[in-house]
């Protein structure tokens, strides 16, 4: 018994190293000069240049036009997570309100029309949709960007089967005391979707941050780059000079990849209920 | 990863579930009208349009455009670029799908197990799911980097002479690793969640009645994961096909020639490289096909043959 406990240990203990030691890596090389890393490879103890790299990414104008800095980027980030999260829930739970708490004539199309929307990813549709916003001019714009990542109705479903379990009697009692759609909407339905409302924003906040094909499509002007569709920009740097500027590389890498996991870090619990409880 | 949700992986009940509702001309529809308003203009608008311009030849210098039935289809098909692409994406998506799952199991199975660093465990196997593709393509060019990649350095050791991004078969070994890599914590999470919903009674007679563990694995608690495993197999299998898209492009870096790609990226190519709109828009059909049949055999299919506890 005790041997094999130890044995699951070992097992665990290769997984993190699997998982966590890249990151490490990526973190510790960051901080030491690009010749060093090109000399000495790659680091998993600290150097001295921290603070300067990081400043530099954060502050110096980079890119083809020299108008792009580490910081406009993240703001991007920022808003195409909280946009994207916020858009998604707003839209869905209104429409979950809609098909669980009324009667009305087309339900079950409406129902099958937004179900479909499930079963087409936007990658394999990208061209048309590139067109649409081509046609509607929203490229380039931060519409562009997030409304048409909202089309998918992943959150309707998950506020749908939440509503459909809050008990009937609630709607019941709402309705002795008098009170209409709206009221019971904001004083009974939204405090109750609390848990769920934080654990979709933080799902939802993690996927729109991390998004990377749609952007690359819709932004052309450097000044919308997220930090995701940054990397490529990154890369081409990376691959054209002498000695690669690793270091702001992996900087760049860590900065993308910070806010959306210290997110589920410390939201973890919520997180975790929302990815699997949802689909009850 | 949430591409094609895990929602899907239940087919809809009935829509009137309360018994009490309100009544109401128009606010239903009102409730509706922001969500419908953005379904119709960027999924259905655009998904209809793919399937017209894959009937069209559309003149490289935008003057209009000629109907030419289904050879843009037939061309497609016939292209053994395009067949060696499909035959890459079907093997990538197998292995993928394949080791995040197993590794997934493992490291959820053996952390169901121990009781000591249970939770410190689970808190860094799961970091890894909020990167993104690009970012975890990024770290994967790091790791097999030429100058200073750390694997290509173990490879060598070994006598492999590993060089990602000029040789076609190295190549695609990283990317499978990245893509692995990537999706191993998601699988944690829910095969994780999986085993603890397992009543601690059951658990107790499967000891009793059977004392190898390994075959109590195989005989009790595995076809109690059954329904989290196929759920998680739809979801692997999409993203293998769609969300690996970051990573592909990173790792590739434009250098798609003598590079594996996956059917995605060569929707991506044809449409905004080599401005085919015809071929890219068949090919977006094609696709969509296939996650029609891979989402109607998981309705059909596998819920049926899934035991639910």
């Amino acid at each position: 018994m005790h041997r094999t406990k130890l044995f699951d240990h070992v097992i665990l203990m290769m997984g993190v190293f699997f998982m966590v030691g890249p990151l490490l890596v990526a973190l510790m090389t960051s901080s030491h000069e690009a010749a060093e890393i090109h000399r000495n490879g790659l680091s998993i103890l600290p150097g001295g240049h921290f603070v300067d790299t990081y400043t530099k990414v954060l502050t110096k104008e980079g890119g083809f036009t020299g108008k792009i800095t580490g910081v406009r980027m993240m703001m991007n980030s920022l808003i195409l997570g909280i946009g994207f999260a916020a858009g998604k829930i707003i839209l869905s739970m209104l429409a979950a309100y809609a098909l669980v708490y009324f009667r009305f004539r087309f339900a079950t199309i409406t129902f099958w029309m937004i179900f479909t929307t499930l079963l087409l990813p936007l990658e394999v549709r990208i061209l048309p949709s590139y067109e649409v916003m081509n046609t509607l001019k929203l490229t380039n714009t931060y519409s562009g960007l997030i409304v048409p990542l909202l089309a998918s109705a992943t959150g309707t479903f998950y506020f749908r089967q939440f509503f459909k379990s809050i008990p009937d009697e609630l709607l019941e009692a709402a309705r002795i005391d008098g009170a209409g759609p709206f009221k019971f909407f904001i004083d009974v339905i939204v405090p109750l979707s609390k848990t769920m409302i934080a654990a979709i924003f933080i799902i939802m906040f993690v996927y729109g941050w991390n998004q990377y094909l749609w952007p690359t499509l819709m932004t052309t002007d450097e000044s919308f780059f997220t930090l995701v569709r940054g990397i490529k920009q990154i890369l081409l740097v990376w691959v054209g000079s002498n000695i690669p500027d690793y270091n702001e590389a992996f900087a760049l890498a860590i900065l993308a990849m910070v806010p959306p996991v210290m997110i589920v870090m410390i939201f973890q619990r919520w997180f975790i209920k929302g990815l699997t409880e949802s689909d009850k | 990863m949430l591409g094609l949700n895990k929602s899907a992986s239940k087919p809809p009940e009935e829509t009137d579930a309360k018994r009490v509702q309100f009544n109401s001309r128009l606010l239903p529809y009102l409730f509706l009208a922001p969500q419908m308003a953005i379904i119709f203009i960027f999924f259905y608008w655009p998904s209809v349009q793919a399937i017209h311009s894959s009937f069209y030849l559309e003149d490289p210098f935008g003057f209009g455009s000629t109907f030419v039935g289904l050879a843009n289809y037939t061309d497609v098909l016939k292209s053994g670029e395009y067949l060696g692409i499909a035959r890459f994406t079907a093997v990538f998506t197998a292995l993928v799908t394949f080791f995040s799952l197993a590794i997934g199991l493992l490291l959820a199975v053996k952390a169901d197990g121990v009781i000591r660093g249970n939770a410190t465990y689970k808190t860094l196997l799961i970091w890894v799911y909020a990167i993104a593709p690009p970012v975890a393509g990024l770290m994967g060019m790091m790791m097999f980097d030429q100058h200073i990649g750390p694997l290509v350095k173990v490879a060598a050791f070994f006598g492999w002479d590993m060089k990602v991004g000029l040789n076609y078969n190295d190549t695609a070994f990283a990317m499978i690793v990245v893509s692995v890599w990537k999706q191993i914590p998601y699988n944690f999470i829910f095969f994780l969640s999986g085993l603890q919903g397992i009543p601690v009674s059951v658990r107790e007679a499967a000891l009793m009645d059977c004392r190898s563990g390994f075959r109590r694995f195989w005989t009790v608690i595995l076809p109690l994961l059954a329904p989290t495993a196929f759920f998680l197999l739809i979801i692997n299998t999409t993203y293998a096909l769609f969300d690996t898209f970051g990573v592909i492009d990173v790792m590739v870096k434009d250098k798609a020639a003598n590079n594996p790609i996956t059917l995605v990226y060569k929707v991506y190519m044809d449409g905004f490289r080599g401005n085919d709109l015809g071929g890219s828009s068949a090919q977006s059909v094609i696709l969509m096909i296939i996650v029609f049949v891979l989402t109607i055999f998981q309705f059909r299919f596998i819920e049926r043959r899934v035991h639910y506890n």
